[in-house]
């Protein structure tokens, strides 16, 4: 029985129908035949959260096997299978989503079809494979140990987080990886792979008739329950503070951030706005503006709002030679301090939603960033009307609601802070932050 | 084979009066343009001594005109909810925006307007050339690996400017003011020396009827600067190179190789190199891959690139990441065994077969993003290629016989041709 419901944007259209297969499944489908390319993605609840205690990691290397053997076919066969038809076949995993992504030429459907149908259902997770998986995780963790980025993110994080799989990477730890066995991998792939809660779009050269055959040989005969364990919220940390990291390289990198508005918020999309203001895509925030426009003091900055499944934050980013970087941070609090304290101004806001309701097509024009979008959409619990009502809702932002966000969100201007470098020089007006060592 | 209706099938080419040349990419599935001028400059075409000049003018071009004040561009770019960058590169320097398509001529009017309306002073140039000393601290000075990169292709280009860093030399770009930017604006930017790429939703006809009316008034500068780099001798000697930091945690091998370009190779040539990287390091189903990942288990990852898309000669780069404990001499000889084998024994028919399969879907993928085919075709022309080339790159790469690829191989991955890379770790100083 399929559900047909037609969906415009504002300025033309993506065409879109919700579907539901002849196996209960529902999908979301846009189906348009100008370049004969099908893309398809899915996002299954649970995440990089689901890491077993002591193995943050796991589901990372799971994510890397589901495309290195599965049925009949060990590693080698599999990829040469995919090669045969350059098929696109890749598996990833978020905080809080296990997902996957399927491209193929719309000829070659059948086959793409068959093999996403194995990699899901039947994933061999072989020992070979395993072993390889792990050591090239490992390979990237070796590298990041020293990399003042990864390393900025995860003093941030243990810092804000502790104690909750949001203050552990996503690819763990050399230590949390090496502990992960075989059996780990085996009972997650059987929890997490699973029919409830799954969010799937499916986008190109197809009839809705093809379509729900590849949703179904794929999704059909996973369990129908997911196995889950339950994730508390988690609680930010550290305001007031900061975490530094002594490295001897010429720049200092730094990440800040405060507790966020959640998605569910009425104040969510007011929130948006007033970061887009603040540090916003774009070579225009305030932030972009006073760190690197008027002083120099940086090539890249920027802050943005990130709602998660059990927090919500701003984060926010920038790197600064190190005899300037106390003065890059004193500018990013000056700012903030001046959009929680009221600073906010008609104009920025108006354009900032311009902005955002102006930027929202873009994400629209290949298959696969319509799949994505598609999916993300569903993701964060919205329906098909989501592709109108986001814009729309944005546009009723006022500067009220803004300014009101702008408090809730930043209030007295106190941040947690993680420096990596050798950060020295004046730093202004104090908030509170530990001196380097 | 292209759909009717596909991008690739509706590409139209054009050239107005002064001398600019337009592209355009219809693609009607999403209400949106991509926006691009490529200028036939880069890198290596800067000036002795002065390092970095073509990618600091890039940063430069977002500084103002008189028209349009510093800031006013972007600002409105950002007000209609688009996108807007630029990249230098070594052949060439690229704009782009990507907006709503109803907002295309006003990218249009204010592309136009700074290809000669650049105005500078000291005290916009000065905090920007901190910009970009940082830009260098962040992407270089606090890397080991991209220092390695740089040594890497100083060492391969001993004469050629390709072997000096787009980003220019850090006491070079300390030195770079008002003067040389301007200098080097007026040579290049010029409308006979710019393509414009329009790829998205818009007609042909109206693309071209919008660059008549913006681009069509800048009044031509006379004939294209003919770009004469010095070129890089034959090479004589294979190089090591090696940086070693107590950041590197973990170690990494790399070899680059002096090739021929799609503009300096033999015909069918460079086709046969973009297969010979596809069957090295193109995947997990790749020679080094296999023998080096799979089999001897020495590595974690290898790969191969081929930089075909130049004007001169260039590089072909093979990579690998040892596993713990393996020494990156031990590593390169596996390398060189690799490649031994490949040139005794030939090409697997099947490997061949995945090959050209995976780089001819590369071209139908292409058709999917109006972002990607409008890079695609702005590269190839700004480094002089056609619109009938980069549409016919697919029965080309079909078309080559193993053997050329073999020859190929024999020819250009000669020990003395390459540099070979080491980043290692180094204990901290005491």
């Amino acid at each position: 029985m399929n559900k047909a419901i037609v969906e415009p944007l504002a300025h033309g259209a993506v065409p879109l129908r919700v579907v539901e297969t002849p196996s209960g499944l529902a999908y979301w489908l846009v189906e348009d035949y100008s370049v004969p390319v099908v893309a398809l993605e899915f996002a299954a609840p649970g995440g990089a959260a689901q890491d077993p205690p002591g193995k943050a990691g796991a589901v990372e290397i799971l994510a890397g096997l589901l495309d290195e053997g599965a049925g009949p076919y060990d590693s080698r066969a599999f990829h040469e299978a995919l090669d045969d038809y350059a098929i696109e076949l890749g598996f990833h995993t978020e905080r809080d989503v296990l997902g996957g992504r399927l491209r193929c030429l719309t000829r070659h459907l059948d086959r793409a079809q068959d093999l996403f149908a194995l990699a899901l259902n039947a994933p061999r997770l072989d020992d070979e494979p395993i072993v390889r998986v792990r050591e090239q995780l490992s390979a990237k963790l070796r590298h990041e140990l020293k990399d003042p980025s990864a390393m900025a993110g995860r003093a941030w994080r243990t810092r804000v987080f502790p104690g909750h799989p949001y203050g552990l990477a996503t690819d763990g730890s050399l230590e949390s990886v090496a502990a992960v066995t075989r059996a780990d991998l085996l009972d997650l792939a059987r929890r997490l792979l699973a029919r409830a809660g799954l969010h799937i779009a499916v986008v190109g050269a197809i009839s809705e008739a093809s379509a729900s055959a590849l949703v179904d040989q794929a999704f059909a005969s996973l369990p129908k329950a997911n196995g889950c364990l339950p994730v508390p919220p988690a609680e930010f940390q550290g305001l007031g503070g900061v975490e530094a990291v002594d490295l001897d390289v010429p720049q200092t990198t730094i990440r800040f951030g405060r507790p966020g508005i959640s998605r569910d918020d009425p104040d969510y999309l007011a929130a948006h706005v007033v970061l887009q203001v603040l540090g916003g895509v774009g070579l225009t925030s305030r932030l972009f503006r006073e760190v690197r426009e008027k002083r120099g003091l940086a090539y890249s900055v920027w802050a943005d709002l990130r709602a998660l499944d059990h927090a919500s934050f701003v984060y926010g980013a920038t790197t600064t030679k190190n005899e300037r970087a106390n003065e890059s941070l004193a500018v990013i609090q000056s700012e903030i301090r001046d959009v929680a304290d009221g600073g906010l101004k008609s104009e920025e806001i108006e354009k900032g939603k311009t902005f955002l309701i102006g930027s929202y097509p873009l994400r629209f024009d290949t298959s696969t960033k319509i799949a994505h979008q598609l999916v993300q959409i569903q993701n964060e619990g919205h329906g098909p009307d989501w592709l109108v009502e986001r814009n729309r809702l944005i546009g009723q932002v006022t500067l009220d609601d803004a300014k009101r966000a702008a408090k809730r969100l930043f209030g007295d201007g106190s941040l947690s802070v993680a420096m990596v470098g050798r950060p020295s020089g004046k730093r202004g007006t104090d908030s509170g932050a530990r001196p380097a060592p | 084979m292209t759909d009717a209706a596909s991008p690739q099938a509706n590409v139209r080419e054009f050239r107005l009066a002064n001398g600019l040349a337009l592209v355009a990419i219809p693609d009607h599935r999403a209400p949106v343009v991509t926006h691009m001028v490529w200028y036939r400059n880069g890198a290596a075409d800067d000036p002795p001594g002065k390092s970095g000049i073509a990618h600091f003018l890039e940063h430069l071009m977002f500084k103002g005109t008189k028209a349009h004040p510093q800031g006013e561009f972007s600002a409105r770019v950002t007000e209609l909810g688009g996108q807007e960058n630029a990249f230098t590169s070594n052949d060439y320097t690229a704009y782009f925006q990507r907006v709503a398509k109803q907002h295309l001529p006003e990218m249009m009017a204010f592309e136009a307007d700074r290809m000669t309306g650049l105005q500078l002073t000291d005290e916009i140039v000065a905090p920007e050339r901190d910009v970009v000393l940082e830009e260098r601290r962040m992407h270089c000075d606090a890397d080991p690996g991209a220092q390695l990169s740089e040594a890497v292709q100083a060492a391969l280009f001993t004469h050629h400017p390709y072997g000096t860093p787009i980003i220019g030399w850090t006491h070079e770009i300390e030195t770079l003011g008002r003067d040389d930017a301007l200098a080097y604006y007026r040579r290049f930017y010029t409308p006979e020396n710019a393509i414009v790429v329009v790829a998205g939703d818009v007609e042909p006809e109206e693309a071209l009827k919008l660059a008549e009316l913006n681009y069509g008034k800048i009044e031509p500068r006379g004939a294209r600067i003919e770009r004469h780099r010095t070129r890089e001798p034959s090479p004589v000697a294979r190089r090591l190179v090696a940086v070693e930091d107590e950041k590197v945690e973990q170690p990494s091998w790399q070899r680059c190789y002096l090739a021929p370009s799609a503009r300096t190779a033999a015909p069918g040539e460079s086709e046969a190199i973009e297969l010979l990287a596809h069957l090295l390091g193109g995947g997990q189903t790749s020679l080094l891959y296999r023998a080096l990942v799979l089999d001897e288990k020495i590595a974690v990852a290898a790969g191969a690139y081929y930089m075909g898309s130049a004007i001169d000669d260039t590089r072909f780069l093979l990579y690998v990441v040892p596993a713990p404990g393996v020494g990156l001499d031990a590593l390169g000889a596996s390398v060189d065994r690799v490649i031994a084998k490949f040139l005794a024994e030939g090409v697997n028919a099947d490997a061949l077969r995945r090959a050209k399969t995976r780089l001819v879907a590369d071209a139908i993928y292409a058709q999917d993003s109006q972002a990607t085919l409008a890079r695609w075709y702005g590269a190839a022309l700004a480094i002089g290629e056609s619109v009938e080339e980069v549409l016919g790159w697919p029965a080309r790469i079909d078309a080559v016989p193993a053997e050329a690829i073999v020859a190929a191989a024999k020819r250009w991955l000669e020990p003395r041709r390459g540099v070979t890379g080491y980043l290692l770790h180094a204990e901290a100083a005491a």
